[in-house]
């Protein structure tokens, strides 16, 4: 019983990485292809560290593979703003689909607010 | 039945991470050699994990943890340097 639900586990494990790796090859840009591995490749190595604590099944493999899973669940969202947010500001371009760049719109707005204040500067 | 699971993770994780390097050569900036390389982290702390699993040497998953905080320290480093740009 253990071993269909490791099996189900770790194979449902690779398949997510296998996806988050093909969706880093065939996505157009940085940012989709950061989203596509961060989000899948968390829930993949999440799949394959259930099925590792519930092959070891004892308390000291289960801390240590506790301590890897919110480890890897809370730095990889910050990776991925952070790489993101580096991109952005080196100026890769993006897309040509894409159809909503809320930061650079949002920088002309308050561009815009400055440039109308009461005191205008040469 | 275990034998052939993990041996058919492993093969699965190895294909993953050689698409991965596929990414790692072709990628036309710097940040997408960045993202591949977090995604090879990542896929090697799997790999480690399932290995461990399968051999049952508690050990190995000490290093899993190494290799998971050393490819994030990389990543933020490596973030860093693009987001600086080229030192004139």
């Amino acid at each position: 019983m253990t071993d269909v639900v490791i099996a189900i586990a770790w194979l449902s494990g690779a398949a997510f990485a296998l996806l988050a790796a093909i969706g880093v090859l065939r996505m157009p840009d940085v940012f989709t292809r950061m989203q596509a591995s961060t989000k899948a490749s968390t829930l993949g190595l999440g799949c394959l560290l259930v099925g590792a604590a519930l092959q070891f099944g004892d308390l000291a493999s289960l801390i240590r593979v506790a301590s890897i899973g919110a480890f890897v669940l809370l730095t990889t969202p910050v990776a991925g703003h952070v790489i993101a947010r580096a991109s952005y500001i080196a100026e890769i371009p993006l897309w040509e689909g894409t159809v909503l760049d809320e930061r650079r719109r949002d920088s002309e707005r308050a561009r815009r607010r400055l440039r109308s204040g009461p005191d205008p500067r040469p | 039945m275990l034998e052939i699971v993990s041996q058919i993770t492993l093969v699965t994780l190895g294909i993953a991470l050689l698409i991965a390097f596929i990414r790692i050569v072709r990628g036309p900036t710097l940040p997408d050699r960045i993202v591949a390389m977090d995604l090879f982290g990542v896929l090697v702390v799997g790999i480690i994990v399932v290995l461990a699993g399968w051999s049952g040497v508690r050990a190995t998953l000490d290093a899993a943890i190494v290799i998971a905080l050393i490819g994030f320290l990389g990543t933020i480093a490596y973030a860093t340097y693009v987001e600086r740009g080229d030192p004139q």
